[in-house]
């Protein structure tokens, strides 16, 4: 039969009349509920996981970047009343009544430290002098506060440190943020680079772009032709190599990490190698670890089987025949691979990159173990202020600005793999 | 002149085991030449081989004059057209196209008009812009056979092309390839599994197995006379059934079957007087009630079942004390009137019955 007369009988066969196509449409929404429903079940768990263990503990690191509640809810009744102030001369008396009024709660609910230590970070001798007021809030002034203030520390005097004190005490701040990009708020308001001396993260961030992608490109020249290998070697051999590639992955971090340090440093295996051969001479032994190199070197290792992976699943796929069709067609090798191989492995490629140089961006412990000054990352300072300094904000505006950068790597290779996404395996 | 010579040429890959075994063969220039033959048979390394993604072990094979054992592939000028046609996928069908006479550095100005030729040759000159993956099937393989044809090679390999088709397309596509053969006066050399796709399309035949040609005929020739039990029992269907010759003639044998009866039949086996047989008859070649006539052999059997194929019936026979006989009637009016159980006479020519060697598939029967 003719494909044409199939079609003229087809279409009476799926038209129903009103009532039996609405019964027909409901029905068919029943089925198709039934099946959401399972799928939403089965998956709850994970996003029940997703949700507490990672989705609510980054919220919370994003709003400590810009919160500013402990400052604000301490010093509440300054902040109303600084809401009036134009920001002109110094603020009225009720301004200063109050702020004595809110210190002096402070100091007996013992909750001065979130006053110090953020006035402290903008305002330099703010913990001493914050001290010295404190002590003379005991006695009531005779001539109003303002005074008084003004002659404990001549700083209360000056519009800027209320200014100042009227800017944290806003709900929302950008100072965490302008921190992270080496910037602060002048006085006056405007956003200026903070000086030379105290300029770190965007130097740190840099870095950690640059690492990030020349780890990404040296896992991509060693693993490109690795995966090709192992994508055209019968499948017992590809097993037992691939075998070789997981078995370092399967391998603690810290081992491997500090392997690397026996490798590589002044007095190790391969500066003893190079000296012995006559290459190096003993006092100029090659400065391996402890810098970027050392970084470079051991992150290189631990993200390889990550560049390895998508490229041989991609590969995997790639028939043998593309390649010698090339041949037949009377391409030479270098062309067979460079026009006809090359371009079909480009998903893998980015694929791989993609994933070693995210992992790379947020990467911590080995440029920690290894990377000494010059080969940390802005990971390791982010660590830092979690951990030792504390400001906590400045580490949620760190974090959140890494994770904006990688985002935005992402999109650029969604783009660049036309929509289709990532294909992993 | 031989387009393609195979001179001795062996293949093993394990060095015990030979895919190809000494292996000659000559291809006429402009000639279709199919090699058919069932899977492991040696047929698509016979083609890898000539098409330089295989070398042979021992032997010489010649393009023309040339021997191209030491020729790497890209410097063959062959054209090939793969079982999943490989049309490379991230360039549209005129890239394709162009991708053989690009790598030829052959100008743009120059490439053009072939491109746009070798579409119209297949009827797709409207679907130049479009990748792979958006052709159909039957479009993909069209593309492809012109990408093969694109560079006027001196010679085009087909290695199962229609296989991934369905039985219609398939059956088109088989007339186009031998349309363009016909018009281009191209030689091929054709692989493939399907008897039917090698008969039709096919100047000669080369029937496979056990890396030897067992027979290298026309099409005709091999249905009509194969020279083997192997070559009787992979083409077409065939009443199969063994004795023993007991008189060997001019041409003709007398051959005891198991139950004692005695059949004549055309010789076709060297073996000896005492020698076991076996015995190929067609189906379409017994005739129920056959006329007498001299050079006929009449039996009799038992009709088991009869089953209805459209154009054809086909009547199961026991005859000589056990064997089952396929019987083909054509369909000329409803009803034939045969009943299981009942008893007819049943004939052929002696010589439609061919006693060829004892073993089915047995290697160097030729």
């Amino acid at each position: 039969m003719m494909s044409g007369t199939i079609a003229n009988v087809r279409p009476p066969a799926a038209q129903l009349d009103g009532a039996k196509r609405r019964q027909v449409l409901r029905q068919y929404r029943r089925s198709q509920r039934r099946d959401s429903l399972r799928a939403l079940a089965l998956v709850a768990p994970l996003c029940v996981f997703l949700a507490v263990m990672f989705g609510w503990p980054l919220a919370t690191m994003l709003t400590r970047a810009v919160s500013n509640d402990d400052f604000g809810a301490v010093l509440h009744r300054t902040s109303a009343s600084l809401a009036e102030w134009d920001g002109t001369g110094t603020p009225s008396e009720r301004v200063y009544a109050d702020f004595a009024a809110d210190l002096r709660q402070a100091r007996d609910e013992q909750t001065m430290g979130q006053v110090t230590s953020a006035l402290n970070f903008e305002w330099t001798g703010a913990r001493s002098l914050l001290m010295r007021t404190v002590r003379q809030l005991s006695s009531e002034p005779e001539n109003g506060w303002k005074e008084k203030l003004i002659e404990t520390a001549p700083d209360w005097g000056n519009p800027d440190l209320w200014i100042l004190i009227k800017r944290l005490a806003q709900p929302y701040t950008s100072r965490h943020f302008l921190a992270a990009l080496d910037l602060e708020q002048a006085a006056d308001g405007s956003i200026q680079g903070v000086g030379p001396e105290k300029a770190i993260y965007v130097t740190l961030f840099w870095r950690t772009l640059w690492v990030s992608a020349a780890v990404a490109g040296l896992c991509l020249v060693l693993g490109y032709p690795l995966a090709t290998l192992l994508a055209r070697l019968p499948l017992k051999t590809s097993n037992l190599l691939m075998m070789l590639v997981l078995l370092p992955f399967w391998t603690s971090l810290l081992v491997r990490t500090t392997s690397w340090m026996v490798l590589l440093q002044d007095n190790g295996v391969i500066n003893s190698m190079l000296v012995w051969l006559g290459l190096v001479s003993d006092g100029n032994r090659l400065s391996l670890i402890f810098n970027v190199t050392g970084t470079l070197i051991a992150m290189t290792h631990v993200l390889l089987p990550f560049m390895i992976l998508p490229l041989y699943s991609v590969m995997k796929s790639i028939p043998p025949s593309y390649v010698r069709a090339a041949l037949s067609l009377g391409a030479s090798p270098v062309t067979a691979f460079w026009q006809v191989y090359l371009p079909q492995t480009i998903p893998g490629v980015l694929a791989g990159t993609l994933m070693v140089f995210v992992l790379a961006v947020g990467y911590y412990i080995t440029p920690a173990l290894v990377g000494g000054q010059s080969g940390q990352l802005i990971s390791n300072i982010i660590a830092y202020h979690m951990q030792q300094s504390l400001n906590w904000g400045l580490a949620g505006a760190l974090g959140s600005l890494l994770l904006v950068g990688v985002l935005l790597v992402y999109w650029l290779f969604n783009r660049l793999t036309g929509g289709q996404g990532l294909r992993m395996g | 002149m031989a387009a393609v010579t195979f001179e001795n040429v062996s293949k093993t890959y394990d060095g015990k085991v030979s895919v190809v075994d000494n292996l000659n063969l000559r291809v006429k220039e402009g000639e279709f030449l199919s090699m058919l033959g069932p899977s492991g048979s040696g047929k698509t390394t016979c083609l890898m081989m000539l098409a330089g993604f295989e070398t042979a072990t021992s032997g010489e094979i010649y393009l023309g004059e040339r021997p191209i054992s030491r020729v790497a592939p890209q410097r063959r000028n062959i054209g090939m057209v793969f079982q999943n046609y490989a049309l490379f996928p991230h360039m549209t069908v005129a890239e394709n196209l162009a991708f053989p006479l690009r790598v030829r550095n052959i100008s743009k100005a120059d490439i053009a008009p072939k491109v746009k030729r070798a579409l119209e040759m297949v009827e797709l000159a409207h679907l130049g812009d479009r990748l792979p993956a958006q052709l159909s099937g039957g479009q993909q393989q069209r593309v492809a056979v012109a990408r093969a044809l694109v560079f006027d090679p001196n010679l085009v390999l087909m290695d199962e092309p229609l296989g991934a088709l369905d039985k219609q397309l398939r059956e088109q596509m088989q007339y186009e390839i031998k349309r363009i053969h016909d018009r281009l006066g191209l030689t091929v050399v054709y692989v493939t599994h399907d008897q039917s796709e090698a008969l039709t399309m096919s100047d000669t035949v080369a029937i496979f197995n056990f890396g030897k040609i067992q027979q290298l005929a026309t099409p005709d020739e091999i249905y009509e006379t194969p020279c083997n039990s192997f070559v009787a029992q992979f083409i077409g269907e065939n009443n199969m059934f063994s004795g023993t010759i007991c008189e060997r003639g001019d041409g003709v044998c007398k051959v005891r079957l198991a139950n004692g009866d005695q059949v004549h039949a055309l010789t076709v086996t060297d073996a000896p007087v005492g020698a076991t047989t076996l015995l190929s008859l067609r189906p379409e070649r017994i005739r129920i009630d056959p006329p007498a006539a001299d050079g006929w052999t009449i039996t009799t059997g038992e009709v088991i079942e009869q089953i209805y194929v459209g154009d054809h019936l086909r009547v199961l026979v026991r005859v000589f004390g056990g064997h089952e006989f396929v019987v083909k009637v054509q369909n000329r009016s409803a009803g034939n009137g045969l009943t299981p159980g009942q008893k007819i006479r049943l004939g052929w020519r002696a010589s439609d019955c061919r006693a060829l060697d004892a073993a089915a598939g047995q290697a160097g029967a030729a």
